[in-house]
Order: structure tokens, then C-alpha cells, then sequence
């Protein structure tokens, strides 16, 4: 088979790789979407749940799944961002730069129900934060922290080391360097990372379930110490535990398209700002 | 290997002609000095074709000095050579011509004989075979040494030339008939004593090119041997080269 | 001429490799001293050590003197931020943030902020916009790009040509007023005319800065600077007045190299 032969095969087979992954996505939304579509209404995101979730609204999950990504933004993107500075600016080649590269990439494996034990261990009962969105918030943090690391990392090693190099020779410090043009130029990327990790953190069950997700609530949790719904698990709940599975189905597939439509809300604000922040700094 | 190979080509390529310019002007001289001597009248055409050679080496020497500098940027030494050349070959071009013009002066065995019979003109034509070998051996063999004392014996060139004039004058004054011949032989003197001039001239340019300084022609050392016996051997064979410089 | 910048006994270390032995040289206040030699010579690390640029590089270490009017800026106890403050540099590859025209000369002088004695006292405060504004034009009138940018100060420093941003690299250094500045190349990625124009923008700095330039390019250095010292392999070989070295070295290594005989 002679060389154009190839080249045409090997476009078309990278093509339909690309396509294949286009086609899973709208195959999942449009299989939740026509199982789910039904049961969307505005009442249905308001309102609490009734009759043990079978009739009535899933706005408690909402607002819980919400309040948990607040947590994880909040504590996973200074973290994150900051050991990533670290990494890169500070300690390049020591022992300490090493191990820690080490356990970034381990901490990236470890399965998420492990991460639940931890959470359950140390922030439910070791600490003593009880089930609470505090502590599934601080568990799926720590989960998303690798992702965050990594993705900043490579954000921050690729602003050019001559763009350092201008900034130190003008007299300015290591930490001003990287406040004033390094980060920013980051930003693009670290968004990226923010998109990647909170997207995961949003949809991990098995964490929820060990640190105190609650079947069903009355009411909004009124600090972070209080027991909350979060919509992953209840997907999970109501597809496996509730009283009758095929009244609920709607429901599951409803929530579950909340979650998914959720999730790419916030990625696409979080793409909005990155692209605002790639024009402002153009290269 | 050394890098530059077109530049160094250039170089030695320039270095070739400068030297085939200096030896046929040298030869020129001697050439037309031994005309004179011998009264060898075939050697005129000798001397005329040699003229013209250096002739049109002084046009390709200039061109191709300026064509190294607009392409090369010499520096240093090699500056400093390309600056000796084209100074130089206005000097050897000058003693090309000056040979040719003495060539002509002789075309009488009058002439010659009247020329053998002035002493100071058979020692003035010596004097300046000697400078101007030397002059061209100093650049040759870069001899920076050699070039700083070449004045020296330009005040004897001048000091005999004066002499000639004079002797030359009071023949001709004892018998007017021989005043054609006279006035011959004073110009024959005067073109020794230019070239003498021009042979200095090449001295103070080797020396600049060799040391990067300039020789003050001001600051001039005292004695000067005039090593006249030597140079009576040029009336029977050609002047030996460099035997005239232990000094 | 007095001299600023006194270089003694510099040794310059990175691990195993001696780049820099025993380096001693003066450089002259208000004049182009340019640097050339051979790749590798240790010209770049000469100059870096002026601005304690080698700090940077890890591994690296320095020994020796540089006095700058007389104080030793290799001591320890020495303030590396107010030296690269009065010491600037430009370098090989023109590389202004990627900031606006206004916002690249601005970021020094705002970074620094203005020192001033108020009833004995020495406070540094914040520039104002109209000083800012002022010290930017003033920057960029210096370095000769004022007249080409001054109606688009808010646009990006990287929509300029390669000798446009490098003259916007001038800019900023000159921005918060050195004493000594050191070009590490400056024109290598430049084509010929926008090289012109910054080799005359050097002869015209000299007048009022200390000006160090690294070339490589022999016939750059004959041409703007005063003197040049020439450097292999670490050592400098010879210093002079550019005259003398260029037409009459004294070293024969000098000679070689800049007939181009060093193979």
C-alpha cells in the first residue's frame, strides 16, 4: 500500500478515534436527557423532596452538590496552586522536590473509596467534624488536588524562564516574579486544572457516602457542619435503594441530568474566564 | 583547519603579486643601472617590458586590496598589509618608471663611456641598487629592523648626488659640447636619487606594517657607511643580492 | 574617565566546570566597553556576575571581587534587588511581557516605587499616574521608539517588530534610571537595519550610562565601543582601548581570533 494510501487510513482512523469520543458524549446526554427530560421543571429543581423522594424536587441535592464544590474550589485551587508554585519555582531538584513529586503522582491513584475511609477516619472522627459537608468537602478536596497540582504545574513550567529572566533583571524578588507574571500567564491553565479537578470532585459517590450524605433532607444545611444532599448520591439512591425503582426512574435520570448539565455550567464559565485571561496576556 | 580559507586565499594570493611586483621593480633598477654599465643596449626592451608588467600589477595589487577590504574586514596584521600594499606599489610603480626613463637616456656609446667615467655616478647607481634590494628584502622577509635604517643612507644618496651635479657642471662647462650628454647624465643622477627616496619610502610602510608604529624620519641615526668597493663588482657582473648589508 | 566597575581575581564556578579564572579588569564610567570571544569563553558569565544574574543558576558558585564605586556587590550582605536596580540588563532574544507598551516600561518604577527624604526621614510611596506617565514617555524617547509607539501605548509589547521590542527592552530598563547597563547580545537575533539602530542608540547611552555589551560580532564591537577586552576560555586575555586592539594587538591569541585564524 503506497504512502497516500496510509496517510488516508491513518487520518480517517485518528478522525474516528476523535468521533468516537464526540458520539459517547452526546449518546450519554441524549440517553439521560430522553430518560429524564420529562420529569425537569422548575418546581422539580426548587423544591425539597416528598414521600421519601418520590415525588417533589431535589433542590436540597443542588444546593448541597453546590455548597461542596464551593468547599473544594476553595481549598483545593490555593493548595493546589501553591504546591504547584512550589514545585516549580522553589525546589527543582532537592530530596524534597523529589518525594514530593512522588506522592502527587501517587495520590492521583488512590481509589476514591479509600479517599472516603480517610475522610471518614480523620475528618468525621478524628477530627470530630461529624457527617458534615465540611468533611466530604475537605475528602473530595484532597482528591482533587492531584489533578489541580498537576494540571498548574504544567501551566506554570510553561511560561518561558526569559520572561523570569526580564523580571529579576528589573530588581524584582522571586515571589514578585511569580505574582506579577508568572501566575497570570498561569491562569489559562490552572483554569484548565480547576475545570478538571472540580469536574471529578463533582461526581465522586463513593466519598459522599462514607463522610455522611444524607438520603433526603427537609431542608437546606444552615452551616458547613450540617448533614446535607448532594445529586451524585442520590442518582446512586434512588437507582439502587428506594422503594419502588421504576416510579423513581425519571427521577434518577433527571438528577442525573442536572448533574451532568451542573457540571458543564461550571466548566463553561470556568472556560469563559480562561479565555478572557489568554486575550488579556497574549503571547 | 583554519577557517576563512577564501579570506586567507585572498591573502596569499595578494602576498604572491606584491612580491612579484617588488622583485620585477628591483630588477628593473638593476637592470637599467647594468644598461649603463655595460652599455647593453638590448636590455632596454627588457626594461620596458618589465615597466609595463609592473604597470598592470599596480592596477590588479590596488583593485584587489580594495576588493578584500569591502568583502573581508581585515584587521590588525592584515590591515596593517593591505595598507603597506597600496601604499607600496605607488613606490614600485615609481621605480619601474624611473628605470625605463634611465633606459632611454642611454642611447649614445658616448653616453656610456661618459658614464663610466664619473666615479660618483657609478657609486651613486651602487648606493641605490643596495636600498632598494634591501627595501625589498625588508618587506619580503617582513624584517622590520632592516626597514628602520634605510634612511641612513639616503642623506649619502643625497650628499652624492649634489657632488655629481657639480662635477657634472664643471665638465660641461670646460666643453659645451658635451653639455647634451651632460644634462643626460645629471638626470640619470636625479632618477637615482628619486629612487633612493621611494626605496625609504617602502622602508617606513614595511615597518609599519610589521610593528604597527610609525618611524619618525626625523629621528636619524649618525654615520653611514658608504660600501663603495662592493658595488664596483656591478660594472663586471650583476649586483649580488644582500652583500651590501653588513653594516 | 573614572572607573566604575573594578573586577578582581573572578572566579566563577558551575559544579565541576571552572567557566571564569582569575578574571581582573576595569571598566570605565560612561563608556561602551564591549566583550567578544570565542563561544564559550565565558564572556556571558563575566557579564552576569555584574548583575548577580549567576545567583539564578543553581549549582553555581563565585568567588573574587567587583567593586562598583567601590563597594563589593559579591559581599553577602549585600541587597541583590537594589543591585539589579541600578545595574540592568538586556538580553540575546528580545523578551518583553506580554503586557501592554505602557504597562512593560511602567512595571519597574512601579515595582520600586519612589525614594524620597521627607523631614529626615527616607520613606519610599507609589508613583503617581502623571509621574508614571512621565517616566514612560521619558524611557521611551531615550531608547528611540517614543515617535512609533506613542499612539499605541496600550497595545500588546509582542505586536512589534523583533528591534522594536528590543529597543521596548531598553526601555525598561532605562525606565528606573541605572547607572551601568549590560547588553547580552543584544542584536544577534536582529536583522541589519534594526542592528543599526540600536548600535547607534549605544554610542548615544554612553554619554550618560556605563554600558557593557557581550558581542560576538567583531566588527560591532570595532564599531561603537571604546575599549574591548577579548576572552578564552575563561580567561581574559587582553584589554585596550578598541584602536589599539584592532589594529595593533599586542597578544597573539587576540590576533588570531580576530583575523579569524583561530581554528
Amino acid at each position: 500500500m503506497n504512502r497516500k494510501t496510509k496517510e488516508i487510513l491513518y487520518f480517517s482512523a485518528f478522525r474516528g478515534c476523535a468521533l468516537l469520543v464526540v458520539l459517547s458524549l452526546l449518546v450519554l446526554v441524549g440517553y439521560i436527557a430522553t430518560g429524564g427530560l420529562e420529569r425537569l421543571s422548575l418546581d422539580f429543581l426548587t423544591e425539597m423532596p416528598r414521600r421519601a423522594n418520590t415525588q417533589g424536587g431535589i433542590f436540597p441535592a443542588i444546593v448541597g452538590t453546590f455548597y461542596l464544590m464551593l468547599i473544594v474550589l476553595a481549598v483545593s485551587v490555593p493548595i493546589g496552586v501553591m504546591s504547584a508554585i512550589y514545585l516549580v519555582e522553589y525546589e527543582q531538584r532537592s530530596w524534597m522536590g523529589r518525594l514530593f513529586k512522588l506522592a502527587v503522582y501517587n495520590l492521583a491513584g488512590v481509589p476514591s473509596i479509600v479517599y472516603g475511609l480517610l475522610g471518614l477516619g480523620i475528618f468525621v472522627a478524628f477530627l470530630g467534624f461529624g457527617f458534615s459537608l465540611i468533611s466530604a468537602g475537605l475528602t473530595l478536596s484532597i482528591m482533587a488536588l492531584p489533578l489541580m497540582i498537576a494540571a498548574s504545574r504544567e501551566a506554570i513550567s510553561a511560561v518561558p524562564y526569559s520572561v523570569r529572566e526580564a523580571s529579576f533583571a528589573l530588581g524584582a524578588t522571586k515571589w514578585q516574579t511569580i505574582w506579577h507574571h508568572v501566575l497570570p500567564y498561569a491562569l489559562p491553565g490552572i483554569f484548565t486544572g480547576i475545570i478538571l479537578s472540580v469536574s471529578r470532585a463533582a461526581g465522586e459517590t463513593a466519598p459522599l457516602m462514607l463522610t455522611g450524605v444524607a438520603v433526603s433532607l427537609q431542608r437546606l444545611p444552615d452551616s458547613f457542619f450540617d448533614s446535607f444532599m448532594a445529586l451524585p448520591y442520590h442518582v446512586y439512591y434512588m437507582a439502587t435503594q428506594s422503594s419502588n425503582l421504576l416510579a423513581t426512574r425519571p427521577i434518577q435520570f433527571a438528577t442525573a441530568l442536572v448533574l451532568i448539565l451542573s457540571v458543564l455550567g461550571m466548566n463553561l464559565v470556568a472556560i469563559v474566564m480562561r479565555k478572557r485571561y489568554r486575550d488579556k496576556y497574549k503571547w | 583547519m583554519v577557517p576563512r580559507t577564501t579570506f586567507n586565499h585572498e591573502m596569499d594570493e595578494l602576498n604572491r603579486e606584491i612580491t612579484e611586483m617588488a622583485n620585477a621593480s628591483k630588477t628593473a633598477i638593476e637592470k637599467a643601472v647594468q644598461m649603463i654599465a655595460d652599455m647593453d643596449l638590448s636590455l632596454r626592451e627588457e626594461v620596458a617590458e618589465l615597466d609595463a608588467r609592473i604597470y598592470v600589477l599596480n592596477g590588479q595589487i590596488d583593485k584587489h586590496c580594495l576588493d578584500i577590504i569591502a568583502l573581508h574586514s581585515p584587521v590588525a596584521s592584515d590591515l596593517r598589509m593591505i595598507s603597506a600594499c597600496l601604499k607600496m606599489v605607488e613606490d614600485l610603480n615609481r621605480f619601474g618608471r624611473y628605470a625605463r626613463d634611465i633606459a632611454e637616456l642611454i642611447d649614445d656609446f658616448e653616453e656610456g663611456k661618459a658614464f663610466k667615467k664619473f666615479e660618483s655616478l657609478r657609486n651613486i647607481a651602487c648606493l641605490v641598487v643596495g636600498l632598494v634590494d634591501d627595501a625589498v628584502y625588508s618587506f619580503l622577509q617582513r624584517d622590520a629592523e632592516k626597514a628602520s635604517h634605510l634612511h641612513e643612507r639616503d642623506d649619502a644618496v643625497d650628499a652624492l648626488y649634489d657632488t655629481i651635479f657639480r662635477e657634472i657642471l664643471t665638465y660641461m662647462m670646460e666643453d659645451p659640447k658635451k653639455i647634451t650628454v651632460g644634462i643626460d647624465l645629471i638626470l640619470v643622477a636625479r632618477y637615482m636619487e628619486r629612487v633612493a627616496d621611494h626605496a625609504c619610502n617602502i622602508g617606513e610602510y614595511v615597518y609599519y606594517m610589521v610593528t604597527g608604529e610609525r618611524l619618525d624620519p626625523k629621528v636619524r641615526v649618525g654615520h653611514v657607511e658608504q660600501n663603495i668597493t662592493a658595488c664596483q663588482r656591478l660594472f663586471d657582473h650583476p649586483c649580488p643580492k644582500h652583500e651590501l648589508d653588513e653594516k | 574617565m573614572t572607573t566604575e566597575i573594578h573586577v578582581e581575581d573572578l572566579h566563577v564556578y558551575f559544579e565541576k566546570n571552572h567557566a571564569l579564572k582569575g578574571v581582573d579588569m576595569d571598566i570605565n564610567k560612561n563608556g561602551v566597553t564591549a566583550v567578544i570571544g570565542p563561544s564559550g569563553c565565558g564572556k556571558s558569565t563575566f557579564i552576569r556576575c555584574i548583575n548577580r544574574m549567576n545567583d539564578l543558576i543553581p549549582g553555581c558558585v563565585v568567588k573574587g571581587k567587583i567593586l562598583v564605586n567601590g563597594a563589593d556587590i559579591n559581599e553577602d550582605a549585600v541587597d541583590v534587588v537594589d543591585i539589579r536596580r541600578r545595574i540592568g540588563m538586556v538580553f540575546q532574544k528580545p523578551n518583553p511581557f506580554p503586557k501592554s507598551i505602557y504597562e512593560n516600561v511602567a512595571y519597574a518604577p512601579r515595582l520600586h516605587g519612589v525614594i524620597e527624604t521627607l523631614n529626615g526621614k527616607v520613606r519610599r510611596r507609589k508613583h503617581t499616574k502623571n509621574e508614571l506617565d512621565e517616566i514612560v514617555e521619558r524611557s521611551l524617547r531615550r531608547a528611540a521608539l517614543w515617535g512609533e509607539v506613542k499612539d499605541r501605548l496600550d497595545k500588546g509589547g509582542m505586536t512589534l517588530s523583533g528591534g522594536q521590542q528590543q529597543r521596548l527592552c531598553i526601555a525598561r530598563t532605562l525606565s528606573i534610571d541605572p547607572e551601568i547597563i549590560l547588553f547580552d547580545e543584544p542584536c544577534s537575533a536582529l536583522d541589519p537595519i534594526a542592528t543599526a539602530k540600536i548600535e547607534d542608540l549605544l554610542v548615544d547611552l554612553k554619554k550618560d550610562y556605563t554600558v557593557v555589551i557581550v558581542t560576538h560580532s567583531m566588527q560591532q564591537a570595532a564599531r561603537i565601543s571604546d575599549r574591548t577586552a577579548f576572552f578564552y576560555l575563561g580567561e581574559m586575555i587582553e584589554m585596550g582601548e578598541t584602536r589599539q586592539i584592532f589594529e595593533r594587538p599586542q597578544k597573539e591569541l587576540t590576533e588570531q581570533y580576530i583575523t579569524g585564524r583561530m581554528g
